[in-house]
């Protein structure tokens, strides 16, 4: 059980404070942090493996089988935009709201975000097959003087993650100059290097800050749209379809709830080590962590709600195609992946309606887990088991994954990991700046009082 | 950037005296000093009294490049390489919608970060710092010569500079 501290009971650290502690992050490595930069190179190299063997022998050593032609890689995709979200959405989202809590762990989520996206844009290219073919979902001037599909939602899906990708890392670099040039007199080595090239020669004027709180605002003014268009675009590369279980109308607002929702849970799994091995407890608090579990209650509640309207639809429309396929989602052959969603998702987030759980560590961190699977699950349920039921009994078909498509997957998962480690040894992952910004400057006519 | 001027370098540990200090120099007809914060604040911004950042400018015309230009570029392609999909218009500018929808954010973000950049180079300028700025002091550096540095330090002092230097 953690220690309960309540934010005011611990004393406010002073603005040199709060650059010695962060900057000590970015100190000599421990050896936890080489043991688990190990672990997931080593997963990470095995889904590389992996891919270079479904390069050499073809797509078919993955399981599709018709009908099921989209598996684990579109699911992996899916989850990963998803993961994504609720980085902006803590970012830029609490940002406008004013949100103070928000500036110890933004730049973790922000980082998680860049780092989300670039595994999910890897899956549509890994799922095409001839991956050296991919530039072919761009639109670009070609000898047969074609050009791409713009009704199709595959290319609005290109356009709206390769946007997220790019303003998302212009974000997270705009927040970060301040902080480097905060950390650029005393770092050593390299780093200095790295750190005075990196802070583009940032000083904190009053004219810098004059354009720079201005372009701040704008930037985040448009990642709000934009996150909440860029999971309402990939709902619709099934939405837009007609198979039984995706053709509905509450696809973009569920599937923004629950990017959100597996988001945080991405979030609190990232933070729960990087405070310990970071020693950065003083800056994330147990109210950060209550925070983000009412974040989690309140978006695992609209997912469930999601999954209860998508069943009372399926009965009350009318409709038998409908309602079969979402029999077989309940009781067909992949009845435990829907369970182990519903458990995941909708039963064991109930748990935080519980103060002492949303302020124990290891039970949120625990329960973050769980979240994180029942979200991959939920994903590989609408894909999968939807179309493995479609209209024609005849045409109906088994999907399992195979060996190659579980170790790309975890590879996916390494290479995640394997970043965001990399960046919080040589980056900030606790706003310098930002957490300054939330405790007054000092005052002279304080100081005489 | 050119050469650093000669000036005075001060350095405060509260915000209330480096304001005042700022509306002092304001006062005796200083324009082209600069203030350094290690975060921003509203008391010296106010002080100095910048007005908006034309930042927004880029913002705006970034976004509205974008829409135009994501109408353009679907309209243009389809009817290039007119082929009837799924029935629908070869023009069909509902699902173009969120193709410029995402460039209007694309080229938005993308101008505000030009237009950060741009301002901040163009009105840059050269002085003395320190690195304490960046981390819990506040410095003002007002460019001056040798032989009228006396006021100025004087001025600064008396607003409650913690420590104040001539930086040649």
């Amino acid at each position: 059980m953690a220690t309960i501290v309540r934010q005011d009971q611990i004393t406010r650290p002073t603005y040199h404070e709060i650059t010695r502690d962060i900057a000590a992050t970015l100190g000599s490595p421990s050896r936890t942090y080489y043991v688990l930069l190990g672990i997931v190179v080593a997963v990470f190299a095995v889904g590389v493996g992996a891919l270079l063997y479904q390069v050499r022998f073809g797509l078919g050593v993955a399981g599709y089988t018709p009908p099921v032609m989209w598996g684990v890689y579109i699911t992996t995709f899916v989850f990963w935009v998803g993961i994504a979200h609720s980085g902006t959405l803590i970012s830029a989202i609490l940002y406008l709201f004013r949100s103070a809590w928000r500036t110890a762990v933004y730049r973790t989520a922000e980082a998680m975000t860049v780092f989300a996206v670039m595994t999910a844009g890897l899956f549509p290219v890994i799922h095409v097959g001839r991956l050296w073919y991919a530039y072919w979902l761009f639109p670009y001037p070609n000898q047969r003087q074609l050009w791409v599909n713009f009704k199709s939602p595959l290319l609005w899906d290109v356009f709206a993650v390769s946007t997220y990708f790019t303003v998302s890392t212009l974000f997270l670099i705009v927040g970060l100059v301040p902080d480097i040039a905060a950390l650029r007199s005393t770092a050593t080595g390299w780093r200095k290097k790295l750190y005075e090239i990196t802070s583009l020669g940032w000083r904190g004027t009053d004219q810098q800050w004059r354009h720079y709180t201005r372009a701040y605002l704008y930037l985040a003014a448009l990642a709000t749209p934009l996150v909440l268009s860029v999971h309402s675009v990939v709902s619709w590369d099934f939405a837009m379809s007609i198979v039984p279980g995706w053709h509905a109308t509450i696809f973009a607002p569920y599937f923004v709830a629950g990017a959100i929702y597996s988001g945080v849970a991405m979030v609190v799994t990232l933070l729960v080590p990087l405070r310990k091995v970071f020693k950065v407890e003083r800056y994330i608090t147990v109210e950060h962590f209550e925070n983000l579990s009412k974040l989690l209650l309140l978006t695992g509640m609209i997912v469930a709600y999601a999954y209860a309207v998508e069943y009372f639809i399926a009965w009350y429309s009318g409709n038998p195609f409908e309602q079969q396929s979402f029999w077989n989602r309940a009781f067909g052959d992949y009845w435990w992946a829907t369970w182990t969603m519903i458990l995941c998702n909708g039963a064991l987030p109930l748990f935080l309606f519980f103060r002492k759980v949303r302020r124990s560590i290891p039970a949120l961190f625990v329960l973050s887990l769980f979240v994180n699977l029942g979200m991959w699950f939920e994903r590989f349920v609408i894909i999968v088991v939807s179309l493995s039921h479609e209209y024609e009994p005849y045409a109906f078909g088994h999907y399992t994954p195979t060996w190659v498509e579980w170790s790309i997957l975890a590879g996916s998962f390494g290479w995640f990991f394997m970043w965001f480690l990399l960046f919080a040894k040589n980056f900030p992952t606790v706003s310098i700046t930002e957490v300054k910004e939330i405790i007054p400057l000092p005052r002279k006519e304080r100081a005489r009082t | 950037m050119s050469a650093q001027p000669s000036g005075i370098l001060a350095s405060f540990r509260f915000v209330d005296a480096a304001a005042d200090a700022v509306r002092r120099l304001k006062d005796e007809g200083y324009r082209d000093f600069t203030v350094y914060t290690p975060v921003p604040n509203v008391e010296i911004a106010r002080a100095v009294g910048h007005r908006a950042s034309p930042v927004r400018l880029w913002t705006l015309i970034g976004g509205l490049t974008g829409c135009a230009s994501g109408f353009a570029l679907t309209l243009w392609m389809s009817y290039d390489w007119p082929i009837i999909v799924g029935g629908k218009p070869i023009g069909s500018v509902i699902p173009y919608v969120v193709i410029a929808f995402e460039l209007t954010i694309l080229f938005g973000a993308s101008a505000t970060i030009l237009g950060l950049l741009y301002h901040s180079w163009k009105t840059r300028q050269a002085g003395a710092y320190d690195n304490r700025f960046a981390d819990d002091h506040i410095g003002i550096f007002v460019p001056c010569p040798p032989e009228r540095r006396e006021p100025v330090q004087a001025l600064l002092q008396d607003a409650g500079a913690e420590e104040v230097q001539f930086a040649a």
